[in-house]
């Protein structure tokens, strides 16, 4: 039997309330794999960190090679999360997207 | 479940008395004579035979006197078309006539007599009844611990810790937390990083619980909730960088003393609940309610144990400076909270400079290693002066002013000894900067405050993270009620 000290009638201390946003987070499935790049839109997104377009710059060149269409796209800083217009933009004009996440 | 219904009190007068108090046993024939003259409804706090040949209502359960806030008995009310008009505490008769429209009530009695504490708000009845009569609005989800779960380790095993035992959030002691502000449990305080989800008052108040708080401390930490979830503080960005920063929370204001916060010894160190809960609380928001959890969007390298919990008070009383808070555009005596997105405290040792020059030179020379000698600009600071370092500049008459404008001339930096590969280390800025003079820090970039113990030729710097609008800016906000 459970007697708490502060007076909690018994068992009282068996319920408590929830700490968190009590969002179970749904899972989403992943989209499906492009079957080829050839004429897909790939996005890079380059996060503004120091030599991100180095890497982004080179996977520009392969996907060239691979017959995709480019598309380059940038965070304003690498410390805060895409804002959402870049997000929609990105999603409704790519099929794919590549982030850099590159020092 | 909904909300129960406020019961309503009758219509005309309404008299809260109890058995055991003086003053309600002297006004007894004034009741006797009001109930001749007025549509009278006493209610018993204690004995329903009370008063002697009245016919009160028993209010024994206290659910009348709870929800109408009697604080004091005899309680007299004036309810005309369902709402109240008119209060008066314990026996005034001017007031009991202007109250009841009555003229000679009580002739023969003292014009004034104070009440007694009603029941309804003895310390010992109060947490229970608020639980009885008050638990229904509390919209958060219940959850059950089996019988055989040990309470502590239930809340590890439900990952709401940040590694150290959690007081359990009861009805009980959730409701007392959110005594202790006037804002309604369901209003939204912010959307807290990272998954920015609404946070109400009830939740902080669920969190600062289970941090340790006691309840006069919530309204410092709703107001470092809000400051910290602010666009610009950017508490996802702290969160998520490998830095080894976390939010900094400095109190300024008569809040300090109210609460007991240590602003002298060990401030910075283990010992105070205050300052160990207030940052705790705030943690545990961002870990519950936004989700934020090591290995998951935070990813430091290292962090730092002031992520269990950095909150500390200024010592305004012993400074020789006007507080952060004036620094910052707040008028003296309003109670502040200043977030700072900081690492843990880097020691400076001067135990021989007597001149506020050769402190100053000590400080710069300090402050100038901040994250790396070679990096400038980037990163904010706090200065901490202890009372023994602050002495020199309050004996030589130096202003704050003056040590900031000593120390911005002082990290004046030539960009040719930090550009990369200057002094054999690759570490550095642009090759472009060579020519120029750069200082350490950007405008307003250092804050000085004034606290530690009072012996010691110490200070501290607690170096920040990407500053400004890049990453984030220092924020303050008044604590409210």
């Amino acid at each position: 039997m459970t007697k708490a000290t502060t007076g909690d009638a018994p068992g009282a201390l068996r319920k408590v309330l929830d700490p968190t946003s009590e969002r179970s987070l749904g899972v989403r499935p992943r989209l499906p794999r492009l079957a080829s790049l050839s004429g897909a839109t790939v996005g890079l997104l380059d996060i503004s960190k120091a030599r991100g377009d180095v890497f982004l710059d080179r996977l520009a060149e392969r996907l060239a090679g691979e017959g995709a269409k480019v598309l380059r796209f940038r965070k304003p800083t690498f410390t805060k999360p895409a804002p959402v217009d870049l997000r929609q933009e990105i999603a409704t004009r790519c099929d794919a997207v590549i982030e850099a996440l590159a020092d | 479940m909904s909300a129960p219904a406020q019961p309503l009190l009758p219509e005309g007068i309404v008299a809260f008395v109890k058995r055991d108090c003086p003053t309600c046993a002297l006004v007894v024939p004034v009741l006797a004579q009001l109930a001749t003259m007025r549509e009278l409804t006493v209610y018993s706090q204690d004995d329903p035979a009370f008063p002697p040949g009245l016919v009160p209502v028993d209010d024994r359960s206290l659910e009348m006197s709870w929800h109408h806030r009697i604080e004091a008995v005899p309680t007299l009310i004036r309810v005309r078309g369902g709402a109240e008009t008119a209060r008066v505490l314990g026996w005034h008769r001017e007031e009991w006539q202007a109250l009841t429209g009555v003229e000679g009530l009580g002739a023969g009695l003292p014009a004034w007599r104070p009440g007694c504490g009603s029941r309804s708000v003895d310390p010992d009845l109060a947490p229970d009844l608020a639980v009885r009569f008050a638990a229904a609005k509390l919209r958060a989800r219940r959850v059950e611990l089996a019988p055989l779960e040990d309470e502590f380790e239930a809340l590890f095993e439900r990952g709401w810790s940040d590694g150290l035992p959690l007081v359990p959030a009861t009805e009980k002691r959730v409701l007392a937390m959110l005594e202790a502000t006037t804002r309604a449990p369901d209003e939204i305080v912010a959307e807290v990083p990272p998954d920015l989800a609404p946070c109400s008052v009830e939740k902080v108040a669920i969190n600062a619980v289970m941090a340790g708080c006691k309840p006069e401390y919530l309204p410092v930490v709703l107001a470092a909730v809000e400051a910290a979830c602010s666009d610009g503080f950017n508490a996802h960005g702290i969160l998520a960088t490998t830095m080894p920063v976390g939010p900094v929370v400095i109190v300024n204001g008569p809040v300090r003393r109210a609460l007991g916060m240590n602003a002298g010894i060990n401030v910075f160190g283990q010992g105070n609940r205050a300052n160990a809960t207030i940052g705790r609380a705030l943690q545990l928001v961002i870990r519950n309610v936004g989700g934020g959890r090591p290995g998951e969007v935070d990813r430091a390298t290292f962090g730092n144990p002031g992520k269990l919990s950095f909150c500390f008070a200024e010592d305004e009383e012993g400074s020789p400076w006007e507080p952060l808070s004036v620094d910052l555009g707040k008028p003296r005596g309003v109670s502040t909270v200043t977030l700072f997105a900081g690492e843990g405290p880097r020691s400076i040792v001067d135990q021989l400079s007597r001149d506020p020059e050769s402190l100053a030179r000590s400080f710069a020379v300090n402050l100038r290693t901040l994250h790396h000698p070679k990096l400038l600009l980037v990163f904010d600071c706090i200065l901490a002066i202890s009372p023994d370092h602050a002495r020199v500049f309050r004996e030589a008459g130096w202003s704050k002013a003056q040590l900031h404008a000593r120390l911005r001339e002082l990290l004046q930096i030539p960009g040719a000894e930090v550009v990369r590969g200057a002094g054999a280390i690759a570490e550095g800025l642009p090759e472009s900067v060579a020519g120029a003079t750069l200082p350490k820090f950007r405008p307003g970039g250092l804050l000085i405050v004034h606290c530690g113990g009072g012996a010691g030729l110490f200070s501290a710097m607690i170096g920040g993270w990407a500053s400004g609008a890049m990453g984030s800016q220092y924020v303050i906000r008044e604590v409210g009620r």
